[in-house]
């Protein structure tokens, strides 16, 4: 009744790093309630898998070694039954892409409270505390859960990744899965965002976000690419709107990018963006609003309008 | 063939702000339909056009203020709407309660189909449409950007980290929870406008879904700005002068040289 059970992601036979984070994450938690970490190892090559999260702080790894890749119907039947089985205060997991595909379903079935897109987490006794973003980050919000079970997504990069090494005890865990209730299948996978431009070989990215406003203004940035000898990169919207190909995307779902320079204009700085840029050498901002998210991880930054600083930009390069 | 559609009125917020107790001053709130919504109301109208869906129904959880918002999806295409308020709603609604009333709707509709959002630009959860899945035991498939429909199976791409798309088969009665660039979301047209003045937004109370009450467990004790972590270099001045300062480093970092 005080244990966490983090649930582990991994896809196309690699761990994810955000599994090393989730013992982390579920390490504090489980000391703030003095219990142990259970970690949960679905799918693939779960012995190896296994032996990689051996780390310190794991008290018990369980195995389910049940088809390949991710199937959400899946890992919502495992969860479901080790959550049966353990009795943990917490289920933790991961805030992406998978983890919300079964996440709110594992919340939903077994009656707990769901706080997703956590950046930080403790309990004062039976009580946790979440911190989370709200408003595209402009705000942060303390939440607070009464209820002595809940089931927490966190978000990826909050937490730093487990590294000592440990000597869980690893168990396979017979989930006794139920066939009819596996109602999709997956199919394949498919690489997108190919083409003529890889904007990941790039030194210089000009990058536009939504503060460009509109497909005819384009062209400004792509004269200042153009003048600076740069390629050209996009937010999301952009991409969404059709105005650049998907290839140009930076991001989450996007590319990730490691330029010498990268300037953002008109780019709020969503997580999904930085996840995307932040190993960039330096960082510009040219955004009209000094409480944007891009400036906590910027070098330099215009706080004005784009379209007075950047035509003075191609100016200084022309 | 019924289709769904969750759509949220949500605030978004000035670049300038305040916050006042736990949430933000109403003055620097402005309200839209979710971003992510926006998409999903137009797969759901496009499915009907093409004649897979015979009826379009947008749901909203909302108070009175939200009819404007959701008369937008009934001007982009969608039949009717239903609406449901409780003055216990403000605050912060927690999963399992837009859950709880969802799936009333659900028993009173009975969809084939439901697209719901990612998430909504504002609280951010990105839970609700799986959750909904779960709780009337639909199949469900979360942040899909491609939907092919023949009537019983949705093939669909669901969206991964990466660039990756993973493509999977979900058998319907199914929840699809959508990602923006599905699609193009049209504008309303004035045409459209005008038609929504004519349709149906059914406002139910909690009683009217047989539902007696509705609690969040969540329970948003703190807002505050995040501190700023920046040790960023801000130039200042004009355009011209702030431009000249940026070639300037630049140009030291080897660019256009
Ligand atoms: C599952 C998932 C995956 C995602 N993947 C990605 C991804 O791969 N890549 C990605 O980018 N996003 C991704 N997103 C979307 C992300 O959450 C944001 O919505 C997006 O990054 C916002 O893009 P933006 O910064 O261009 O737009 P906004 O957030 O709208 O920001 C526009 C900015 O422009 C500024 N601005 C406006 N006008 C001017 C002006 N005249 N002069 C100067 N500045 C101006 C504004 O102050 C604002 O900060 C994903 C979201 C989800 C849920």
């Amino acid at each position: 009744m005080s244990d966490v059970l983090a649930i582990t992601e991994h896809r196309r036979g690699e761990l994810r790093d955000v599994s090393y984070e989730l013992v982390s994450a579920g390490r504090e938690l489980a000391d703030d309630l003095g219990g142990d970490l259970h970690l949960a190892v679905i799918s693939g090559q779960v012995e190896e898998f296994a032996g990689s999260l051996s780390r310190e702080g794991v008290d018990t790894i369980h195995t389910v070694s049940e088809g390949e890749e991710f199937n959400h119907d899946i890992y919502t039947q495992v969860t479901e039954r080790l959550a049966d089985e353990l009795d943990p205060s917490v289920i933790l997991m991961a805030n992406t892409v998978n983890g919300l595909d079964y996440g709110p379903a594992v919340a939903t079935r077994l009656g707990r409270p769901l706080v997703t897109d956590v950046i930080g987490a403790s309990f004062d006794g039976e009580t946790l505390t979440a911190t989370r973003e709200m408003y595209g980050s402009k705000v942060e919000t303390r939440v607070e859960v009464g209820s002595e079970e809940v089931a927490v997504t966190i978000r990826p990069g909050e937490w730093p990744e487990a590294n000592g090494n440990g000597n869980p005890e690893i168990t396979e865990f017979d989930a006794a899965i139920d066939e009819s209730a596996v109602r999709s299948t997956v199919t394949g996978f498919e690489e997108v965002g190919g083409g003529d431009v890889d904007i990941s070989d790039a030194e210089v990215l000009v990058s536009v976000g939504r503060g460009i406003d509109e497909e005819e203004n384009i062209e400004l940035v792509e004269e200042l690419a153009k003048a600076l000898g740069a390629t050209l990169s996009a937010s999301r919207p952009i991409v969404d709107n059709g105005w650049l190909p998907k290839n140009r995307q930076v991001g989450q779902s996007g590319k990730s990018v490691t330029p010498e320079v990268y300037i953002a204009i008109g780019i709020s700085g969503a997580v999904q963006h930085v996840a995307g840029m932040k190993g960039a050498e330096t960082i510009v901002a040219i955004n009209d609003d000094p409480n944007a998210p891009i400036y906590d991880i910027a070098d330099y930054g215009i706080v004005d309008d784009l379209f007075d600083v950047v035509p003075a930009l191609i100016a200084e390069f022309e | 063939m019924k289709a769904l559609v969750t759509v949220a009125e949500v605030a978004t917020v000035e670049d300038e702000f305040e916050i006042d107790g736990n949430a933000i001053d109403e003055r620097y709130l402005e309200y839209d339909l979710n971003e992510w919504d926006d998409y999903a109301v137009e797969e759901a109208v496009q499915l009907s056009e093409d004649g897979l869906v015979d009826e379009v129904v947008a749901v909203t959880i909302g108070p009175e203020r939200s009819e404007e918002t959701i008369r937008m999806a009934l001007a982009k295409g969608a039949d009717r709407a239903v609406r449901i308020w409780d003055d216990s709603f403000d605050g912060l609604l927690d999963v399992a309660a837009k859950t709880e009333v969802l799936q009333a709707v659900v028993e009173d509709e009975q969809p084939d189909l439901i697209l719901s959002g990612v998430q909504t630009g504002d609280a951010m959860f990105g839970a609700t449409g799986v959750s909904l899945a779960a709780a009337i035991d639909y199949p469900w498939a979360a942040v899909v950007n491609d939907l092919e429909f023949d009537g019983e199976i949705a093939s669909v791409h669901r969206e991964l980290e990466g660039g990756v798309e993973e493509l999977t088969d979900v058998e319907t009665p199914a929840v699809l929870t959508i990602q923006t660039g599905i699609n193009k979301p049209r504008y309303a047209s004035l045409r459209g406008i005008r038609q929504a003045q004519q349709k149906e937004i059914a406002q139910k109370t909690l009683a009217d879904l047989g539902l007696d009450g509705v609690e969040s467990e969540l329970e948003l004790t703190e807002m505050y700005e995040p501190e700023v972590e920046s040790d960023a270099t801000v130039f200042e001045g004009s355009a011209e002068e702030t431009a000249g300062e940026l070639a300037n480093v630049l140009r030291e970092k080897g660019v256009a040289q």
